[in-house]
Order: structure tokens, then C-alpha cells, then sequence
């Protein structure tokens, strides 16, 4: 297997889906000429030109609007927004529209359309370009969101996500690009509902997605050394969400610890502690903790920055408070 | 920053041979320091940011001119200023200081327009009428309108300029708040900073004309194109477009063209996407360049005034470095601070 960044994971998904399916086209700002503004869709404009690879106008009302047309009449666009902050303006558009169309159309039409677009913070971008918006888009029936945490589900969930009917809202982290990792080299899919157990572990277990997963593996890492043995739980998938996957992991564990990097009031941990209070109530020992960040908007000055975004430390807080 | 020296010893010719759209000489000495004060803040953000000082940069250089003209053009410190991450030296022409700005840049507690929480090129200041920016595009238009309403509400003669730039023109902010102003003679002035990149996408590819201006017919109001490196083109529109904003005869589209001489940001390699000949060939009609050209030539601007000039801009950068440098880092205890009023 070759060790590749979350990058090329992404690109070679892309490139793979393009070149398996020609209704397969992607489109967003800066995608073309420039490779993207976190350079995913690198070489693609010369690999397949600019009728497949078109770069648009700043619009990304229209952008998903036409991209919802053009997935009407059978085309699969992959849909590029340049950071997850710039979605809000075409909101209307993913929860009016996207999600509904199916179902409007009592199931006549379909919008196989995917967006992708990376949030998180950590890069002195500040308040308009750091959040992780993720539960927007986890609470609207319709939709299927996703937030892989390792290149290997990056590229597997991205063609799965490019071949699934439905509209998947395709969630990367800034952060997350350079991070390195294993990928088959032969072609695989990876399914869009499912979690999986990054590290397995008998005392506690630690749920996350995309960033939130790696600082929780990292803090068992941390609690390894003590002679603590955590579970890493990954979501992967936020809508649906694996409610099975997590119910098992903590009727064995009897501990959780929910990490997202994003505000936890509403967010992806209150679901999962719903979940847990729903189905495992009787197996837990200890309450359920949530990590998350702080709930402000971010701030420009690193060492405020710091202060807001979730750490290794105050995952290894919150297990050791009730442990 | 002259191109052509002259004699100092040359005497300003006769006034009136020389139309300065009724600037008087101090002033377009005032407009010039105030350019040359944004070009050497351009340059020092610059190295900073590369030297990994500060996070980023963004730099208007090639903007400076429809800039301070445009801001000259109003009533300073009563129009409202409503900007994009590009207009710095706009918001220096209002009256922000370098050390305002370099406080910012290096993210410091003692920053006045955010304590370190905003990105450093959206300042803003309530007492100079400056709203902060967005990282988001064209979200201020309607903002920008939204302030001049409430002066025309109020009954008074405030005008509100709104910038922002050609890739702006494509969102549906831009069109809605165009839209809304006209129909509703609000007092405001749209004033489009074409340089003809948006990140990496040229002009041709975001729009399908080529005068901007041609956009203001479909909301029925005036739109006017100039020369955004002629201070003298600039001054002259929003000059006009206010006293028609004050007459409550409603908003003006003035679109200044020029042209993105540094990179989108300091992070932006954009090698990729523009042949650096074309950036050497517009460095030619650098505006700050063709100002002090013009100054010279027609005798406003002697060579000694120039260096005392270039001394005083180097001093100043020079002491909001050293001033933002040295002051404290914001804490983290602060982090909540002004997310709720009372």
C-alpha cells in the first residue's frame, strides 16, 4: 500500500471517478487553472479540460443551484465550495432544494450531486473561515454528510460519494490535507453509513470524526502509557449516523468520551450522547464528557486560537475525570 | 518616488494652467503621502509575513490611487466607509494609523479594531465611520446600504461608499443590494475595484462584458468607468455620485479599473495562474509612480518635499513595527470577550 497525504487521496478519487464515468465533472472557484485553493483538483483541468473541469464565477448560490440541475438530468457533479464558511449564502439551495427534490418529486427525480468543501480551524483564518458547520447539514433529512478523518476513507467515501444517488455534503478539514496515510492500491469503495474502530480498547471509549478522531487516538496514545487501554470510534458518517457501531463500543467500554472540533451545544457529540442515553443508558458507568471548542467565533491571534480549538489535553481531561 | 527628478529649485507653474479637479496643492501633497504611506505598509506587511512574523498579508498596492482619491473625494470622518480586505489604503486616508494597523497585523491585545480576533486587513473604527470587513465576498454591499438607509431615515446628508471587487460583482449580494438601493434612492455610492483577478480568475472568465459599469443599467442607476490609476479620474466620479447621493437622487455604480500587482495574499503562489511579464508590465503605470510624475512635472512636488516625505513614511512604518512587535500577546482568558452585549 502506498503512504499517501489526505491531498492525493482526494485527487485520486476524483481522477479515478472521471475517468470510470464521463457525467462525472467537477466545478467551483479557483478549481481549474489553480488546482483549488487547497490544491484537491490538481492536474485535472489538463487531464480532462475545461468542459469537466470548470472553473465559475464567485457565485455559490449558483454553483450548487446549477450543479442541483445539471444531477436532475443525470450528470454527477462534484461540487467544490472553497471553504465550508462560504456555503451559508447558498443554504437555500443544499436544505430546500438538494435534500428535498426526491421527495418533492415523490421519488421521480434524484439529485446525485457532491459537495465538497473543508472546514476547521487552526490556521489563523479567523472567524469567516474557521468553523466546522458540519451539524448544519447532519440535521436536515435528505442530505448524506460525511467527514472522513484518514486518506483511505477520504478516497473511498469520495467515490462512493460520486456514485450514490443521493446528495452528500463531502466534509474535509483544513488541517487534515498533509496528513499522511496507507491507501490500497487497488480500486475500493467505502460505505457511507458505516463508523469504524481506529483503535480498539477495553476502558473507554472515544468517539470523533474527522480531526476530532485524531486528537482522540492521540490521547489514547497518551492514556496507553498508563496502562489505559482507549477505543477509538470514528463516525466517518454523520448523516446517517452509525448508532449501532457506537451503542456496541460503549456497552463494552461502559465509558465515552465525545470529541468534535466544532461547538458541541446542539452539535455531532449532543447527538451521539443522545444516542447513548437512548440505547446503552444501563451500560455506562460514568456520565458521558464532550469535547469541543470553545463557543466563540475564532479568533485571528494564535494564542487565543489555541485557547478555542479543542487539545489532546482536554480530551485526556474529560477521560480522566471519569475514569 | 519620483520617475522624472526635477530641478528644486523649479518653481510651480501658474495654477490654473493645470486642472486638479480643484484640489488645492496641499492636499494633493496629502493624497501623495498618504498613497506612499500605504505602499511602504504594503511592502514591510510583506516581508513580515514572509519572514513568519505575522500570518498574513494582503496589499492594495496598485489600488492606492482610486483609494485615497475616492475617500478624498468624501467628507472624511462623516461618510461611512464600508470596505473589502483590500482597502487599506483607503482606510489610512480615513485616518488609521499605521500603528493601528501594524497592531493587527501582529495580532496584538492592544489592537483597536478587534483585540487580535478579526483577520489584519478588516479594520474598522467607529469613531472615523470604517466598518469592519468579511472574509466572505460582497457581503458588505448590502451592509453598506443598509447604513446609508439609516442616514436617509435619519435625514441626514451622510454618504456611504461600499467597495469591493470585480469577483464581488458575481455573488447575489452585489445584485440584490443594487438593486434595492436604486429602487429605494438610498445614499450610497458602490464603488468597484476592478483588478481584473479574483484570486487566480481573470476578469473575462467571471463576467461576460467588459466595462463593469455597463451592470448599473439594469438597476437604473448611473454607472461611470475610470482610469483607477488616475487620482484626478476618480476624485472627479465619486465627487459627483456623492453630491447626487446628498441630492437624494440615489446610488452611482463607479467601477475604477487597474490592475492586482502583488499576489491575492501573501500565501497566494501566483505564478500559477499569471505570466510574471504581465505583472512586470503594469508595474510601468504603478499609480503612486505616475502621481509623483505628475506632481513633479507640474511643479507640486519638489525633490526635497519628496524625500522628507519618503523619510517621514519610512519613519512611521518603521515605529509601528517596532511599536506592534514589542506589545503584548492578548490572553487567553480573554477569548469570550464581545460576543454578547448586555
Amino acid at each position: 500500500m502506498a503512504v499517501i497525504a489526505m491531498r492525493e487521496a482526494l485527487n485520486q478519487a476524483l481522477r479515478e471517478e472521471m475517468t470510470r464515468d464521463g457525467n462525472v465533472f467537477v466545478m467551483g472557484e479557483d478549481i481549474g487553472v489553480f488546482e483549488g485553493s487547497y490544491k484537491v483538483t490538481a492536474g485535472l483541468l489538463k487531464e480532462f479540460g475545461e468542459r469537466r473541469v470548470v472553473d465559475t464565477p464567485i457565485a455559490e448560490e449558483a454553483i450548487i443551484g446549477t450543479g442541483i440541475g445539471a444531477a436532475m438530468l443525470g450528470l454527477r457533479p462534484v461540487l467544490e465550495i472553497m471553504t465550508i464558511n462560504f456555503i451559508l449564502v447558498a443554504m437555500d439551495q443544499v436544505v430546500n432544494h438538494a435534500a428535498k427534490i426526491r421527495y418533492m418529486f415523490g421519488g421521480e427525480v434524484g439529485v446525485p450531486v457532491t459537495i465538497r468543501t473543508p472546514g476547521g480551524g487552526g490556521q489563523q483564518l479567523t472567524a469567516q473561515h474557521s468553523q466546522s458547520l458540519e451539524v448544519f447539514f447532519a440535521h436536515v433529512p435528505g442530505l448524506r454528510v460525511v467527514a472522513p478523518s484518514t486518506p483511505k476513507d477520504a478516497k473511498g467515501m469520495l467515490k462512493a460519494a460520486i456514485r450514490d444517488d443521493n446528495p452528500v455534503i463531502f466534509i474535509e478539514n483544513i488541517s487534515l490535507y498533509n496528513t499522511r496515510g496507507e491507501v490500497p492500491d487497488e480500486e475500493y469503495l467505502i460505505p457511507l453509513d458505516k463508523a469504524e474502530i481506529k483503535r480498539p480498547g477495553r476502558d473507554i471509549t472515544f468517539i470523533g470524526h474527522s480531526k476530532g478522531t485524531l486528537l482522540a487516538l492521540e490521547a489514547a496514545d497518551r492514556l496507553a502509557q498508563e496502562g489505559i487501554e482507549a477505543e477509538v470510534l470514528d463516525l466517518r458518517s454523520l448523516r446517517p449516523l452509525d448508532c449501532d457501531a457506537i451503542v456496541e463500543s460503549v456497552k463494552r467500554t461502559h465509558r465515552a468520551v465525545l470529541v468534535e472540533e466544532g461547538w458541541p451545544t446542539y452539535g455531532i457529540t449532543a447527538e451521539v450522547s443522545a444516542t447513548l442515553m437512548e440505547h446503552a443508558f444501563d451500560y455506562l458507568d460514568a456520565p458521558v464528557k464532550r469535547v469541543g471548542g470553545i463557543e466563540v467565533p475564532m479568533p485571528y491571534s494564535k494564542p487565543l486560537e489555541n485557547a478555542v480549538i479543542p487539545s489532546v489535553e482536554r480530551v485526556l481531561e474529560a477521560a480522566r475525570s471519569i475514569l | 518616488m519620483v520617475a522624472t527628478r526635477q530641478p528644486a529649485t523649479r518653481r510651480r507653474r501658474s495654477e490654473e494652467m493645470v486642472d486638479t479637479a480643484g484640489i488645492p496643492p496641499e492636499t494633493l501633497l496629502e493624497i501623495y503621502e498618504t498613497m506612499c504611506l500605504s505602499k511602504a505598509m504594503d511592502d514591510r506587511v510583506w516581508v513580515l509575513a514572509h519572514s513568519g512574523e505575522i500570518a498574513l498579508a494582503v496589499s492594495c498596492h496598485g489600488h492606492e490611487a482610486l483609494q485615497v482619491a475616492s475617500i478624498y473625494a468624501l467628507r472624511r470622518g462623516y461618510d461611512w466607509m464600508v470596505p473589502y480586505y483590500r482597502d487599506s489604503a483607503a482606510a489610512l486616508a480615513m485616518g488609521l494609523t499605521p500603528r493601528d494597523m501594524m497592531l493587527a497585523f501582529f495580532a496584538r491585545r492592544e489592537d483597536s479594531f478587534s483585540g487580535a480576533r478579526q483577520f489584519p486587513n478588516h479594520f474598522s473604527s467607529r469613531t472615523l465611520n470604517i466598518l469592519s470587513g468579511s472574509s466572505d465576498i460582497a457581503t458588505q454591499i448590502p451592509h453598506g446600504v443598509g447604513i446609508a438607509l439609516a442616514s436617509k431615515m435619519r435625514k441626514e446628508d451622510r454618504v456611504t461608499i461600499t467597495y469591493f471587487g470585480d469577483g464581488a460583482t458575481s455573488e447575489g449580494d452585489f445584485h440584490e443590494a443594487m438593486n434595492f438601493a436604486a429602487v429605494l434612492k438610498i445614499p450610497v455610492i458602490f464603488l468597484c475595484e476592478n483588478n481584473e483577478y479574483a484570486i487566480s480568475v481573470p476578469r473575462r472568465k467571471q463576467m461576460a462584458i467588459d466595462d463593469i459599469s455597463n451592470k448599473a443599467v439594469g438597476y437604473g442607476m448611473p454607472g461611470v468607468s475610470v482610469d483607477g490609476r488616475d487620482v484626478f479620474a476618480v476624485y472627479r466620479a465619486v465627487q459627483e455620485a456623492a453630491a447626487r447621493a446628498r441630492r437624494g437622487e440615489g446610488p452611482t455604480l463607479v467601477v475604477a479599473n487597474t490592475y492586482r500587482i502583488d499576489p491575492h495574499t501573501s500565501n497566494d503562489p501566483d505564478r500559477f495562474y499569471r505570466d510574471p511579464k504581465e505583472i512586470t508590465e503594469q508595474r510601468k503605470h504603478d499609480p503612486v509612480l505616475r502621481f509623483s510624475a505628475f506632481l513633479n512635472q507640474h511643479g507640486f512636488l519638489t525633490e526635497e518635499q519628496d524625500a522628507a516625505i519618503a523619510a517621514r513614511v519610512a519613519a512611521q512604518v518603521d515605529e509601528a513595527t517596532d511599536y506592534a512587535r514589542s506589545a503584548p500577546q492578548p490572553v487567553p482568558e480573554d477569548a469570550a470577550l464581545y460576543l454578547y452585549g448586555n
